[in-house]
Formats: C-alpha cells, sequence, structure tokens
C-alpha cells in the first residue's frame, strides 16, 4: 500500500527556503554582478569593468598573491601538526580511565572560546619583550632562541598555525577516539600474537583502521584552516597586518577599503580555491586509500 | 612513561595560558610584566571596574545573549521543520530540497558577505541586532538542516506511518512524533549553534557600527585597538567573554563535544 505524500509537506520547508533564498543565495548570485563593476559600495553610480577584476585579482596583484601564499603555508602546518597532534592525542586518551575523561575535557576546552579570546592569549604569549615563550626560553636556558614571533615577516603565519592548532586539536582529537573505539580488540590480539611491537601494531592496525576518521579529520581541517579569519584578524589587529594577511583578511581588508566591486571578484577567486582545494584533497584521499 | 610526559606537557600548554590569563587579569600592567606566572601581589578588580564601566561591557554581554537567545531557537524550528520534510518527502523532491541546502555548507560566508552587506543596508537591517538575528539563522540554517535531517532519515517510516494511520497529519507528526524523537539531535545542534553565535565575529564585524550594539566578540576586539598591550585589561575582557561558556561546558560537556563535533563534521 503506498499513500499520497501529504502536499501540506511541502509547506514544512517554506518559511526556511524563503529566508535562506532572499538572504542567501540571492545575494550569492548578486554578488557575481558586483564582480564586474568599479563600484565602492556606497556611491549611486559605478562603471561595468566586466572581467577586469577578475583577471587582475588573478594575474597581477600582489597583496593577493601573498594572501593565497600565506594561506597555503598555514593550510599546511595546520593540516600535518593538528592532524598528528589530533592522533597521538586520541591514542593515549583512547582507553577509558578517570585520568584520560578528564584530559579529553582539559584538551577539548579551547575549542569552546572564541577566536578574539584565542588570539589575545597568543598575542601574549609571542609578545616579544613581556610574552610567555621568550619567558619560557630564558627560563630554561635557551635564550638564544628568543625570537619576534609575530613580528618576524617571514615566519608570522607560521606562528599563528601554532595557536589554531592549540585552538582546535582537541576537537580533532575527538573524532579519532571516536574512530579508534570503532577498531574491534580482536585485531590487536591477533597482532600481539605475531609479535608485533607497540610501533608495529600502531602501523598495521591502528593507522590503517583509522584511515576514514584521517580523512574526515584532514577534510574538515583543511576547510576550517582555509577559512580561518577571526583569529587572523584578532592576532594582526583590525586593519590587518599585511604579513599575516590570508585570503579572508585581504578580502575583509579590500571591502574595507570600500572596493566593493574588487572584493567581490577576489571572493570568487576565494570560492574557486575552497573549491579547488577540497577536490584535490577529495583526490588525494581516495588515491591514499584505494 | 613517554605517554605521561606527552599528556603533561599538552596539558600544562592548555593550562598555563589560562591561568595566567585569570591571573593576569586581577593584576596590574606592571605587576603582569614583572611575574606572568606568580600570584598577583596586591589583587584588584580595577581590571573589571573598568572593562565593565568604559567599555559598557554589561550592555555588550546583553546583546550577546540575546542575539544566540533569539537566532538558535529560530534555526533549530526553521531547520528541523525543513530536515522532517527531507525525511519524510518522496525521494527526488526530498533530494532537491537537500541540495539546496547543501549549497549553504559548500560556499564560504567570505563569498556571500558582500553582497549581503549591501542588502541589509538597503533594507535598512544593518547596524541592528534584527539583522544580525537574521544574517545568524540565514548562515547557520545548512548545517541545522544537515544534522537534524541525517538523524530523521536514520529512523524507520512506520514510525510516521502509524501516527498517519490513526490520522494524524504531518504537522501532528512533526510534533508529537519528530521532534521528541530527535530531543539529542536538537540538543547537539543546539550548543553548536550557541558556541557559534556567541563567537562569531565576521558578521558583527559588518553589521554593527553603533557601539551599543556591539556583541562581545567584536567589543573584544575594539579592546585591543583601545588598550594595545594593556594586557590585563585585554585578558579581564577574555575572562568576561568566556566565562558562560566555559561554565556551561563544565556542565555539559558531553553535549558540547556531540555538538561541536557534529557541526564540525558536517559543516
Amino acid at each position: 500500500m503506498t499513500r499520497r505524500t501529504p502536499h501540506t509537506l511541502y509547506l514544512f520547508a517554506v518559511p526556511a527556503l524563503a529566508l535562506y533564498g532572499g538572504f542567501f543565495l540571492l545575494p550569492a548570485v548578486q554578488g557575481l554582478r558586483y564582480a564586474t563593476t568599479d563600484w565602492d559600495g556606497y556611491s549611486a553610480t559605478f562603471r561595468e569593468v566586466g572581467a577586469a577584476n577578475l583577471t587582475d585579482v588573478v594575474s597581477n596583484d600582489d597583496l593577493f598573491r601573498h594572501a593565497l601564499t600565506n594561506n597555503l603555508k598555514f593550510l599546511l602546518v595546520v593540516v600535518l601538526g593538528q592532524t598528528a597532534l589530533a592522533l597521538l592525542l586520541a591514542v593515549l586518551l583512547a582507553a577509558r580511565s578517570r585520568g584520560s575523561t578528564l584530559l579529553r575535557a582539559l584538551f577539548f576546552l579551547p575549542t569552546v572560546l572564541s577566536s578574539v579570546s584565542v588570539a589575545f592569549i597568543w598575542k601574549f604569549v609571542y609578545d616579544p619583550n613581556f610574552g610567555l615563550a621568550n619567558a619560557l626560553l630564558d627560563a630554561v636556558g635557551l635564550d638564544r632562541f628568543r625570537s619576534a614571533y609575530l613580528g618576524d615577516e617571514a615566519t608570522a603565519i607560521l606562528w599563528v598555525a601554532v595557536a589554531q592548532i592549540w585552538f582546535h586539536a582537541g576537537q580533532m582529537m575527538v573524532v579519532y577516539i571516536a574512530g579508534l573505539h570503532q577498531i574491534p580488540e580482536e585485531l590487536y590480539d591477533a597482532a600481539k600474537t605475531d609479535g608485533a611491537g607497540r610501533w608495529q601494531q600502531f602501523r598495521h592496525v591502528t593507522w590503517p583502521m583509522v584511515a576514514p576518521a584521517t580523512a574526515l579529520v584532514v577534510a574538515y581541517t583543511t576547510i576550517q584552516s582555509f577559512k580561518a579569519f577571526d583569529l587572523i584578524l584578532g592576532l594582526a589587529g583590525n586593519p590587518p597586518r599585511s604579513s599575516l594577511d590570508v585570503l579572508a583578511t585581504r578580502i575583509y581588508a579590500t571591502f574595507a577599503n570600500s572596493q566593493l566591486g574588487y572584493a567581490a571578484a577576489e571572493s570568487i577567486v576565494f570560492m574557486a580555491a575552497i573549491a579547488l582545494v577540497t577536490w584535490l584533497q577529495n583526490r588525494a584521499a581516495r588515491l591514499a586509500h584505494g | 612513561m613517554a605517554r605521561r610526559l606527552v599528556l603533561a606537557v599538552y596539558a600544562l600548554l592548555i593550562i598555563v595560558p589560562l591561568v595566567v590569563i585569570v591571573g593576569g587579569s586581577f593584576k596590574t600592567t606592571q605587576d603582569l610584566f614583572a611575574a606572568p606566572f606568580g600570584l598577583p601581589t596586591r589583587p584588584t578588580l580595577d581590571n573589571y571596574v573598568t572593562v565593565l564601566s568604559r567599555q559598557n561591557l554589561l550592555r555588550v554581554l546583553g546583546n550577546s545573549v540575546l542575539v544566540v537567545a533569539v537566532s538558535v531557537p529560530v534555526t533549530l524550528l526553521l531547520g528541523s521543520l525543513v530536515a522532517f520534510a527531507v525525511a519524510r518527502l518522496p525521494r527526488w523532491p526530498s533530494r532537491i530540497l537537500y541540495a539546496v541546502f547543501a549549497v549553504g555548507l559548500a560556499v564560504p560566508a567570505q563569498a556571500v558577505m558582500i553582497p549581503q552587506y549591501v542588502q541589509f543596508d538597503r533594507l535598512g537591517l544593518r547596524d541592528s541586532l534584527l539583522g544580525l538575528m537574521l544574517v545568524n539563522v540565514v548562515v547557520t540554517l545548512p548545517v541545522a538542516v544537515f544534522i537534524l535531517a541525517g538523524f530523521l532519515k536514520t529512523l524507520p517510516a512506520e514510525l510516521y506511518e502509524a501516527a498517519e494511520l490513526d490520522g494524524a497529519g504531518p504537522w501532528a507528526a512533526y510534533r508529537r512524533i519528530a521532534v521528541p524523537v530527535s530531543y539529542p539531535s536538537l540538543a547537539a545542534t543546539a550548543i553548536f549553534l550557541v558556541v557559534m553565535h556567541w563567537n562569531d565575529l565576521l558578521y558583527p564585524l559588518l553589521f554593527i557600527d553603533d557601539p551599543d550594539k556591539r556583541t562581545l566578540p567584536l567589543a573584544l576586539l575594539d579592546f585591543q585597538g583601545e588598550y594595545l598591550t594593556e594586557y590585563p585589561l585585554l585578558f579581564t575582557g577574555v575572562v568576561v567573554a568566556s566565562l558562560p561558556m566555559i561554565v556551561a561546558y563544565a556542565f555539559l560537556q558531553r553535549h558540547f563535544v556531540a555538538g561541536i563535533t557534529a557541526g564540525a563534521v558536517k559543516g
């Protein structure tokens, strides 16, 4: 027996579709139009410039290119560092005990803070004169490694990546712990019977068995770090300092500088870049896991 | 042994900065720089008085509470209605409806924020808490739909059919069956949305000009401009902005982990 679906069911989606269509999908389409103009955002008039904005963004905008380079450095450090750290912590805390429950809660804690709060914490850690990082180096007699951290143009973005990892590693640890709990205990028993040591157990049982969790962690971390905005703005100050520029802050800066049309063109490239990164990473995951 | 060492080091990496921040909010600038790790020699509440009065932080706190208190229930209601439709509609209409919201998951806020800014400005919704609530609902609806539909789709159709045989329409099935059974999922989504809206900086930064309409993250960001390296004042702002979330996390830990992780994995 099949019953007809009541038409009233469609009405359930109407309020959400109206708001989401009107205030998300519609502006998303309008953005394409703004990108072909030199509009500043408030003047009554503007010129049509066609694809000029887009070609400028792609081919001769040094600030944009610098931001993109920073994005890629940040992405690489965060994805590698955060995935490795999250897996390490998960392996160490997967077994249930009072202590591990407490530590899991502690490691997850930074995730509930706001990006601006995390930015201030790390601003103080990195302060070249009064900061915790240099104070710690002094305390253990390693003061020759003192650094300017965020003040150092070439490496500033990498220190932001460290802050980002501190911020979200606990979140990804939880995903890994869920993955670890899916592994049947017998696999480890079998490996032990075969005389596998701890490292070999990890290499031949844990690592292949958490592949789906790894794919998830890498996918999410990739997107999250490519879109990072709040934390970087908090550390760079408003308006953002250019050594810390990534695409998201660059678009915001262009927009704040009343180049609305150009900023819209930058957003299109940004979106295309995210799509490309996601696609590449899906390809890589598929190749890696057959 | 190595296990304990690694865990202890990482625990310190989390705890030490937090202790320094909280301790620092009770110190003078000189005290903080002289001994960042030490207890405050002469603990002072001056920083709290300063940020609460000069920055009008109570007002800001109220704004944040209001924005979250309105945006989250509205998003949950609209999202769960869509999720119910997705779960109950025939295959193709369901897929299309779902795909429309999936677009919102793929498109980053930065790609839509500029035209949204223009649109909200024209409608007189910019620089208002109402506009902020509206944009919050709109940008998080896709995640809510994703989580809630994901849950409802796993339920057997018989559950609803039993109710419908008794003559109940979809509205009754939604209210009497779908909502009650999805409480855990709704709770997880709610927590994800609360954390997300409470901590959001992007939209307040774009939409709010009036200092009286700022939310906490925006007010915090303004501190930086105002106080630059007066860390005790910055730390005080961090404590005020974070304390409600940390207290809630202490009591609802498991829900927080479930909510943020579900949102993350799906968002």
